[in-house]
């Protein structure tokens, strides 16, 4: 047997590496991520505590007349029901916590990802330098970078959110790529031709015509960061997390179940409305 | 301005497709064509060496079959290809070596083009699109509406401005990409294929479309196309290219009558010549001829036609202008009848029709089947040109489909 092969013998010491990698992070740029936490704080805690602050009724309202609009009559009934049935669970004010924490990612993911997937889009080295990174963001467990986040952002809902943003930012990079590498080159020789500067190509063609697969990304971004918001109350975040978790903690399932029901109602009205809104780019 | 004023001119014109083209032109130097130059560099000449001249208010065809180079020689004019080397002058100016910014200010305020495939934007409106261009240029919304909308009217399709493009047919949308570059008024229209996506009813109303256009104003139109009936159609001028190169350019009759070379002969063999010759191209002037004077009597006519060995005279008056046909038994009838001193118009035959000599052959065919002399061919003003009997029209027929 050759000896290369000998697992035992040869050995990469990855973890040790990882370990002193986070640790010389921590040590010397704990300040410039704190930083970094300052945004997401403001956001977070401005929409946290409107939501929080804002009459259910408004909200109810509010929901209703945009599910109206957007996804019709039916869609509209069915929100009503979701966010009255989670008020009389008694969960409503988790709800807009976590509903908070979801606009705040979601708005930071828009913010950076859209820029990156058009950058994407227009140069193939940077989007293939970025899709190994995208599909370590996505698929490495929450678990695994949920340490280094508390030890980078210390614990708490900014970080769950900062997690949140990390987990859930790929797809609406991918598909904003993807939707403006779709517009037909015809349609932009065709902007060429009557002379738009590459910026009105990308802004009254490219953009427009890729709008419903960029909605069909932030569709994907906002089920995606649902699903980690409750796992970043292991992390100290707040909202329907916390249930979720107290519930699996001291073994009372009915807890933990009212948590879930809420989150999976709230993500069906949520996705109903986004994909919706995507429908309407199609035109 | 002077009718042949150039107002495009392309001089030596080069596109190879890949990576350092350089290499491509030694071989070219040394006599080499498309295919050894691919293999032996891995480079694609798209066009190789073209140089011709667009005068203005013309419509200039070119014409070749697909992967002949015409596409990309035509997108070379408005740059979105990047030429090779050599030089396009729109208005002395060279394109192929202005500035991006002068470039897009030439493409919003003198160039359009209309696409085979439409490409128009389908989340415009029909007036959003045809306002496109202004909109892009940064006219203000009152103003481009207004343009958008004077074009739309201008293709009949005014009623349709708030439509969406794919509400409506392909001949429709096509009339709406027409639209758009109506509406930037621009000195010259590039148009690639524009109608070869569309059925052939459509394709040729599409055309006559085009062709009312140009009778209201006289635009230069540089029009690609892959079918010669189109192109003897609508051009004015035509010019053939094969594997790159343009072969030969002329107006569609001088194409017609000498081709430069095989392939385009072949190109024209399926041709209809009735389409694209006119009777004053065929009329001959080998029949006799009577001026009718005074000392011209019927059978001095008679004489005449006898000793030409034919059966019919064409008689005009000083001036040449066409006053009618006589023959042989027409000229026998009146001297037998004893009138020996009668004018030769007792003579003349009944039903007689002259052709126009800018009349098609097409046109003309009805009167020439019709009658058994010689129609005469007379212009404008009446004055003879000759005659076209069957034998001429049937030996065109004949040479042209060969």
């Amino acid at each position: 047997m050759p000896d290369i092969l000998n697992f035992d013998k040869f050995f990469l010491p990855v973890d040790t590496w990882i370990s002193a990698l986070v640790d010389w992070l921590v040590g010397n740029f704990r300040p410039q991520f704190q930083m970094i936490k300052w945004p997401v704080d403001i956001t977070l805690t401005g929409i946290d505590s409107f939501l929080n602050w804002l009459p259910p009724i408004i909200i109810l309202i509010f929901i209703v007349l945009f599910a109206w609009k957007f996804s019709g009559k039916a869609v509209a009934i069915f929100s009503l029901i979701s966010f009255l049935l989670i008020g009389y669970m008694g969960l409503w004010s988790e709800t807009m916590t976590t509903l908070a924490m979801v606009f705040s990612a979601v708005i930071f993911c828009i913010v950076v990802g859209i820029p990156l997937g058009i950058i994407a889009s227009r140069s193939d080295g940077f989007a293939a330098s970025i899709r190994p990174v995208l599909d370590t963001m996505q698929t490495t467990p929450a678990f695994v970078y949920l340490v280094p986040v508390v030890m980078l952002f210390s614990i708490g809902t900014v970080a769950g959110v900062i997690a949140t943003i990390v987990f859930s930012m790929p797809p609406i990079i991918r598909l904003t790529n993807l939707g403006i590498r779709q517009v037909h080159p015809e349609l932009i020789e065709a902007a060429l031709a009557f002379g738009c500067t590459p910026k009105q190509v990308l802004l009254k063609v490219q953009v427009p015509l890729a709008m419903p697969t960029i909605m069909a990304g932030l569709n994907q971004t906002i089920m995606l960061s649902l699903s980690m918001v409750v796992i970043a109350a292991l992390i100290g975040a707040g909202g329907l997390g916390v249930p979720v978790f107290q519930g699996l903690n001291s073994l009372q399932v009915g807890l933990a179940g009212i948590g879930g029901i809420s989150i999976v109602l709230m993500a069906m009205v949520l996705d109903r409305i986004t994909q919706s809104l995507g429908e309407l780019g199609k035109r | 301005m002077d009718e042949k004023n150039a107002i495009v001119q392309v001089k030596n014109l080069y596109k190879i497709f890949g990576p350092n083209p350089e290499r491509a032109f030694s071989l070219i130097e040394q006599g080499k064509g498309k295919a050894e130059v691919f293999e032996e560099t891995g480079l694609t000449i798209g066009v190789k060496d073209a140089s011709f001249e667009v005068y203005e208010g013309e419509v200039f065809v070119v014409m070749g079959l697909s992967g002949s180079g015409k596409s990309t020689l035509v997108r070379m004019l408005n740059r979105l290809i990047e030429p090779t080397s050599g030089h396009v002058f729109l208005e002395g100016k060279d394109i192929a070596e202005m500035p991006m910014e002068e470039l897009i200010q030439i493409r919003r305020d003198k160039m359009c083009m209309v696409f085979q495939s439409f490409a128009l934007m389908p989340h415009m409106t029909v007036l959003q699109n045809a306002a496109f261009g202004l909109e892009v240029s940064g006219k203000s919304v009152k103003e481009r509406e207004e343009r958008g909308m004077k074009a739309l009217e201008q293709v009949g399709l005014g009623a349709n401005a708030h439509n969406y493009p794919k509400e409506l047919s392909g001949g429709m949308q096509q009339r709406v990409g027409l639209a758009r570059g109506l509406a930037v008024d621009p000195t010259i229209m590039l148009m690639d294929e524009a109608f070869s996506a569309l059925d052939p009813l459509i394709r040729t109303e599409m055309q006559d479309e085009l062709l009312k256009l140009q009778e209201q104003t006289q635009r230069t139109v540089i029009f690609i196309s892959h079918d010669l009936d189109e192109a003897m159609r609508i051009g004015d001028r035509i010019a053939m290219m094969e594997g790159g190169r343009i072969v030969q350019v002329g107006t569609p009759e001088e194409i017609l009558k000498n081709p430069a070379d095989e392939y385009v002969k072949a190109f024209f063999r399926g041709v209809d010549p009735t389409n694209v010759l006119y009777a004053g191209d065929i009329a001959s002037d080998k029949f006799v001829t009577i001026v009718d004077h005074k000392g011209e009597g019927l059978r001095t006519a008679l004489e005449k036609i006898n000793r030409a060995e034919r059966d019919y005279g064409y008689v005009l008056d000083r001036r040449h202008r066409f006053k009618g046909i006589v023959s042989i038994d027409s000229l026998k009838q009146v001297i037998d009848s004893g009138t020996e001193d009668a004018k030769l118009s007792k003579a003349f035959l009944d039903k007689v029709q002259t052709v126009k000599s800018s009349a098609h052959l097409q046109d003309a065919l009805p009167f020439i089947s019709d009658v058994p002399w010689p129609v005469p061919v007379v212009d404008e003003d009446n004055v003879y040109k000759g005659a076209i009997s069957k034998n001429i029209f049937l030996t065109t027929l004949h040479r042209k489909a060969e």
